[in-house]
């Protein structure tokens, strides 16, 4: 008794009482299992004992008839009944013998079925896990600074000036940009203001003041950590991909006078020299739109910018971007050091290395300028 | 091109800018055969297989592959040989940030028409072929590297390919790992009929699996052997080719 024809290739037929026959014939190519098996999954309700596939003038097939037989045979083996593919093709047979002589069976790592106290006492211990390797890593930067005065370091010159090149010369043009754009974005704001009271001439002090004092810094520190202290990240953790890092491990060179020395002592240098660099390039972009746009008299704008120039806040400023520096390049060199091995695992080191550095900057800015107010500076 | 020709290179000339790899190099890839590229270090058998998988022109000549020059075809028609190809890379090249399933998922979906349960449980069958049921939601980081090439070939299968090519896939592997992929090589070449053309210099894979040929010469940049690998260990036609299966010689 035929029972269904789910496509007209496949007919599934009632041979006995407790018996299936599953008739296959002519092409099955591309064709969708769900639909055959939830017809068998049906008839399985009833006393089935035994399903049994007969081919008849079977033509193409590909993997779509692997599957269903392969899914039936899975289906059977739940419900304890007998399956016969030994009227199916032999490479078909072939094919459904490799796909049930499975060699391993999958076992992870634990972790997956933790209750919810061991999740979080999992939790904190990886946390202080973390803080511990950071304060591992600081320290180990620290002895590598004092083997790199002592002249004990293996640090290589050349890696030294290929990173200050990298971070100093290479970047003076995007910093000047973004420097000059801020200090004119910044004059822009404060005249709109400052011209309803007539003071618009104040624009020279505020622009001075602001980008001298914390925003020359803060522009320098912010583009310096997506443009190097991501490209550190990515070219360590690269290294960690290809086994850079273990050789230079197996080789007994320290991985801090190696990689991050040359990375910090460049950052340390040309980050203050950048921030001032951006202090004069957005004092530019204010006198541009002093002078050309809201038309100031040049030498009265540069009288006022001159006395707003204190060296006091010169020097915070050019302090800041110091401390961002060694902000930026300890955040890239954990990030690539603590990389995993695979390309995925260096998007995700440079992503933190980016907001880490940002948000320490923040922290950071926050402390020296709660210090400077209890210093009166 | 004869009648059983999958593959059929003429005078081809293989190489980067001015650099030559390969000259004019001509040589037939029959139906179901496992077909071996050989030769040492340099020789030009991992570009030989970029030409042969479109990602490479070769400097001159022309590759044949189901009735298309893939040298001269445009870039969609090349894309539809590539659908009907798979590629088993040296590292097995999976994609990191998705589980080894979705690996195999992804060609699936992008080049079929199943639907999502049936494309699921593709992959699932793909995965228990090579041995790896019940790794579907594991993501490579978490297999070991034979396991990964077995995934790779899952993946490499999804579609169906007419041809499979395979690049070092003894390369890092254990001899009890190789041998395994070896059977499960020869298993798939048996079973569904596909053609297979490995680039290799494993000696006991070439042994093993390969019933035709072609040694690379990196000094006279040209085929200098072809055939069974067997035979060719029986009668090698020159020193090189005798030196290269038996590593050297005999001593």
């Amino acid at each position: 008794m035929t029972l269904t024809k789910v496509k007209k290739e496949i007919e599934i037929i009632q041979t006995g009482k407790n018996t299936l026959t599953v008739m296959i014939s002519g092409d099955v190519i591309g064709r969708n299992v769900e639909s055959s098996l939830n017809v068998l999954r049906d008839l399985l309700q009833s006393e089935i004992k035994k399903i049994s596939f007969k081919e008849e003038n079977l033509k193409n097939w590909d993997s779509s008839l692997v599957l269903l037989v392969y899914e039936i045979k899975c289906l059977c083996a739940e419900n304890n009944i007998g399956c016969d593919i030994s009227d199916l093709p032999h490479n078909l047979q072939d094919l459904i013998a490799l796909a049930f002589a499975v060699d391993r069976k999958p076992t992870r790592g634990s972790g997956d079925d933790l209750s919810a106290v061991e999740k979080v006492g999992k939790g904190t211990l990886d946390l202080w896990r973390k803080v511990a390797n950071v304060l591992d890593f600081i320290g180990s930067v620290c002895r590598g600074i004092g083997r790199a005065i002592t002249f004990r370091s293996v640090m290589r010159k050349i890696d030294l000036w290929s990173a200050l090149e990298d971070c100093g010369p290479k970047a003076i043009g995007i910093v000047c940009l973004i420097s000059f754009l801020v200090g004119l974005i910044l004059a822009f704001v404060g005249a709109v203001q400052l011209q309803t009271f007539g003071a618009q001439i104040y624009v020279a002090s505020l622009v001075t003041i602001g980008m001298c004092r914390i925003m020359g810094a803060i522009m320098v520190g912010i583009i310096m950590a997506g443009r190097t202290g991501s490209s550190y990240a990515a070219s360590i953790g690269t290294m960690q991909v290809n086994e850079e890092l273990d050789a230079l491990q197996t080789m007994g060179l320290s991985r801090v006078d190696f990689l991050v020395l040359p990375r910090l002592f460049s950052m340390l240098i040309a980050m203050p020299l950048l921030t001032m660099i951006a202090d004069f390039a957005g004092i530019l972009g204010g006198a541009f739109i002093g002078i050309f746009m809201m038309d100031l008299p040049c030498q009265e704008y540069w009288k006022y910018a001159f006395n707003s120039f204190h060296l006091n806040n010169f020097l915070v400023g050019t302090f800041h971007g110091f401390c961002f520096g060694i902000i930026i390049a300890l955040c890239g060199c954990y990030s690539g050091l603590t990389c995993g091995r695979n390309a995925d695992s260096v998007g995700k080191a440079t992503t933190q290395s980016v907001v880490c550095a940002i948000v320490w900057m923040i922290v950071v800015t926050g402390i020296i300028t709660l210090i400077c107010q209890e210093l009166n500076i | 091109m004869s009648k059983d020709a999958v593959i059929e290179a003429k005078n081809l000339t293989v190489g980067y800018g001015d650099y030559v790899l390969l000259r004019n190099a001509d040589y037939q890839v029959n139906r179901g055969d496992v077909f071996i590229i050989m030769g040492g270090s340099g020789c030009g058998k991992s570009s030989m297989l970029r030409v042969l998988t479109g990602l490479i022109r070769p400097l001159k000549g022309t590759v044949i592959i189901n009735g298309t020059d893939i040298t001269s075809a445009e870039e969609s028609e090349v894309q539809k040989i590539r659908e009907k190809s798979g590629i088993l890379y040296q590292s097995g090249a999976l994609f990191s940030s998705m589980t080894l399933a979705e690996n195999i998922m992804l060609p699936l979906q992008q080049y079929s028409d199943y639907s999502p349960e049936t494309i699921r449980e593709l992959a699932n069958l793909k995965l228990a072929l090579v041995g790896l049921k019940g790794f579907d939601d594991f993501y490579p980081s978490e297999i070991s590297g034979g396991m990964k090439k077995r995934a790779g070939l899952a993946r490499a299968l999804a579609l169906d390919p007419d041809i499979v090519y395979f690049d070092e896939p003894s390369a890092g592997l254990d001899p009890i790992s190789s041998r395994n992929l070896d059977d499960l090589i020869l298993e798939i070449n048996r079973s569904l009929g596909t053609t297979i053309v490995v680039v290799t210099h494993e000696l006991s894979s070439i042994f093993a699996i390969g019933n035709n040929s072609i040694f690379l010469d990196a000094q006279s940049k040209s085929i200098m052997a072809r055939g069974n690998p067997n035979e060719l260990l029986k009668n090698p036609p020159n020193e090189e080719v005798y030196k290269f299966l038996t590593r050297g010689g005999e001593r």
